[in-house]
């Protein structure tokens, strides 16, 4: 945390990211890019294969150091600047939480422990660091109570409490999908970031993602960033889109006009020809209107 | 020319392959390789004859070992075709190893009361043999937190064993400590070594990690013998402690210091026991060896209800997350470099007890007993046992002490079977005797 006052940015805004630039050798992955997220938004970062997307969302989780940039990330009063931040730090005091684009669970351990490790923090410190919970005092016991109790819940909401106690590793793979965001939301994050939440994912388990997403939205006043390629997803709840492109930012704004900006349409589809667009994806274009 | 000698090789191939297309060619085929191999081996031998030695040749032994591997490769051929699957399907699961994991709550005490009853049922010998089990169920439990549960793949566990042993053997002799007082210590220099080793390889998994340790295995066993002036190099330490019973020795007569011996002490109750039996209760050299074996055990149980106890902490489960996927364990906010340290600590302080045990129960201690071989045998242990089984470690422990005892009739092909033993364990169950994992935390009952 550094001096609140310097860097406050100004009120509703979660995440303020500036001229970010992430450098592997003489690759840009991320050139120069700005946006903001706010509180209780749903902020989308769409862009085509290759855009950079994953690298942004590395470097706000502290996966990467960023050659250039300021990430300031702001909460109850609150400002830590990520790219000063270890990896696991950022997680543990700015309370940013994220998924994978490959799932990244624990598999041979049970659904419920997969949910238990993520708030290992907060039950580490009611263990009195191990001594404490060796001897079983009872503030642990009921910090494990505690604990439990919001596994439960979250597990009730992505729907796998039947499968609690089965390995993570065997569930089915929208379900797997579920539990990494199960598992994030109960670190009690500040903000989730989400790596290509829908893929994979067939039409009915996608609409069930969006009720999901609103709900970590609109119940726990949680901010939401998430890369996606499911146009439906995007510009069904996302509040907030920005468009990367070959690591720049070509749009940002609100889906419809992002939808609408001819420099996006053109990063989709190439060049602005209206007889080169194939039929299909015209249609495809069409349909999430 | 050339062609029709090539073509000549190619029948005469031919030939052989068709041999051994038919079982008794093929047994045949490796009848005749087994005595190729066999001949130098085991057709001649050296005999001592007045004034040298000379050559002796036995082929009856390389005929007995042709026809044993044509009636084997006979065997395996009919047993082929008969469709059997795989080996693993010839011999049915460990009855045993299964059992066990489905009555764990049952066989856990079952096998206490066992532990707890061998001195009253076996002689000095299998008590020895027991204790030294004990010493390596205990060192197999302590390196199943590093490898079993934090996946740390640790192949220099014995400098930690070493460490423990020395520190008491060095401790008891400079500032005349006894066991007692010397155990605590023993077992945080052992941790402290842990995180010693444990900074530099934070960043390495699997084989690079397996590779450094053993190097640290190495570096204290080489430290120990060349520092003549403080660890006393190869001729070691002698003349160490053994622990009394409460402050009283176990010896025939009362020392310089007045206090009585253990046989005196506890007279009073043992006298009218060993009278029921039409016993005399007196001096007996072997009252110690049972309190030695009741040490360990006591130890022993108490890194398996520490351990156990741990699974269920956040950190043991930290611990599991972390040998599952690190980058997952970042990304929750787990501090990685603690929680691997933590690891190594606890794993070498379990060691560091085993190791002042050992130099107690020996009275003398060199480098000799902290060879790499240990350190093998120790991961053995746990692989044999089922990695983060408890159980599995005791029954791996028994097998793999136990079998060279056994073995020791067979003189120089002991090792032999030991190899062997393995070799046909890890076919059976690769995933080893006793794997199945049970989960921390439940949020429906146990079935």
């Amino acid at each position: 945390m550094i001096d609140a006052a310097f860097h406050a940015p100004e009120p509703g805004v979660i995440l303020e990211v500036e001229r970010l630039t992430m450098r592997f050798g003489g690759l840009v992955a991320v050139d120069d890019v700005g946006f903001r997220a706010r509180e209780r938004e749903i902020t989308a970062i769409i862009g085509p294969n290759g855009a950079g997307k994953t690298t942004v969302f590395n470097c706000l989780t502290g996966f990467y150091k960023p050659t250039i940039g300021r990430l300031a990330f702001s909460h109850s009063g609150q400002v830590f600047l990520l790219e000063r931040m270890e990896g696991f730090r950022i997680a543990q005091r700015a309370r940013v939480a994220r998924t994978f684009q490959n799932i990244r669970l624990f598999p041979k351990m049970t659904v419920l422990e997969n949910l238990m490790v993520a708030q290992h923090n907060v039950l580490m410190r009611a263990s009195g660091f191990t001594v404490l919970g060796l001897v079983g005092w009872p503030a642990f016991r009921a910090a494990e109570r505690a604990a439990l109790d919001r596994a439960r819940y979250w597990l009730d909401r992505v729907g796998i409490t039947d499968k609690a106690d089965g390995e993570a590793g065997a569930l089915p793979y929208g379900d797997q999908r579920r539990l990494e965001i199960a598992r994030a939301m109960c670190t009690d994050p500040a903000m989730l970031c989400l790596d290509e939440p829908a893929a994979g994912l067939n039409p009915r388990e996608s609409a069930g993602l969006n009720a999901l997403l609103r709900f970590i939205r609109d119940e726990h006043k949680v901010a939401v960033l998430l890369i996606e390629h499911d146009m439906s997803v995007v510009m069904e709840i996302s509040d907030h889109v920005v468009v990367l492109d070959y690591g720049r930012k070509i749009a940002d704004g609100a889906p419809e006009a992002v939808r609408a900006d001819p420099a996006v349409i053109r990063a989709y589809l190439g060049e602005e020809e209206d007889d080169a667009l194939p039929p299909e994806v015209a249609a495809d274009l069409g349909r999430t209107n | 020319m050339a062609t029709r000698a090539s073509d000549a090789i190619r029948a005469r191939a031919n030939g052989l392959a068709g041999l051994a297309a038919t079982p008794a060619g093929e047994a045949a085929i490796t009848a005749a390789a087994v005595g190729i191999l066999t001949l130098p081996l085991l057709g001649f031998d050296l005999v001592d004859i007045p004034g040298g030695v000379t050559l002796s040749f036995r082929p009856w032994l390389v005929l007995w070992a042709m026809a044993a591997t044509f009636a084997g490769r006979l065997g395996m051929v009919y047993w082929r075709r008969r469709g059997a699957a795989s080996f693993a399907a010839v011999f049915p699961t460990l009855p045993a190893a299964r059992a066990a994991t489905r009555l764990t709550p049952a066989v856990g005490p079952a096998l206490i009361v066992a532990a707890v009853a061998i001195p009253f049922i076996t002689d000095q010998y299998w008590l020895g043999n027991a204790s030294n089990v004990l010493i390596y169920v205990m060192l197999g439990w302590g390196l199943n937190i590093v490898v079993g549960l934090a996946g740390l793949l640790d192949l220099g566990y014995v400098a930690f064993y070493a460490v423990g042993a020395y520190s008491f053997a060095l401790v008891a002799q400079h500032f005349d400590l006894g066991f007692w007082e010397c155990l605590p210590l023993a077992g945080a220099l052992a941790a402290l070594f842990g995180i010693l080793l444990g900074f530099p390889v934070l960043r390495l998994r699997g084989d690079y990690l397996a590779i450094v340790t053993l190097g640290f295995g190495e570096i204290i066993r080489i430290v120990l013998l060349n520092w003549r002036d403080f660890t006393g190099g190869p001729n070691g330490v002698s003349g160490i402690p053994r622990p009394g019973f409460i402050g009283h020795p176990f010896q025939a007569e009362a020392g310089e210091d007045g206090v009585s011996p253990f046989h005196e002490f506890v007279a009073p109750i043992a006298e009218p026991i060993w009278a029921l039996f039409g016993a005399e209760w007196e001096f007996d050299p072997i009252h110690r060896r049972v309190w030695l074996y009741y040490i360990i055990l006591v130890l022993a149980l108490l890194t398996n209800w520490f351990t156990l106890r741990i699974r269920r902490l956040p950190i043991g489960r930290a611990w599991e997350a972390l040998r599952e996927d690190e980058i997952a364990c970042r990304s929750l906010g787990i501090n990685p470099t603690n929680t691997k340290l933590s690891a190594f600590a606890l794993g070498a302080m379990f060691a560091g007890f085993a190791g002042s045990f050992f130099a107690t129960r020996q009275g003398f201690i060199s480098p000799e007993s902290f060879t790499f071989i240990e350190s093998a045998v120790i991961l053995a242990i746990v692989v044999l046992g089922g990695m983060g089984s408890q159980i599995g470690v005791v029954v791996a422990a028994a097998f793999l002490i136990l079998i060279p005892e056994i073995g020791r009739d067979f003189a120089q092909f002991r090792m032999l079977f030991f190899g062997a033993a393995m070799v046909l364990v890890m076919i059976w169950r690769p995933q080893g005797l006793v794997s199945h994992r049970e989960p921390s935390i439940r949020l429906g009952k146990a079935p």
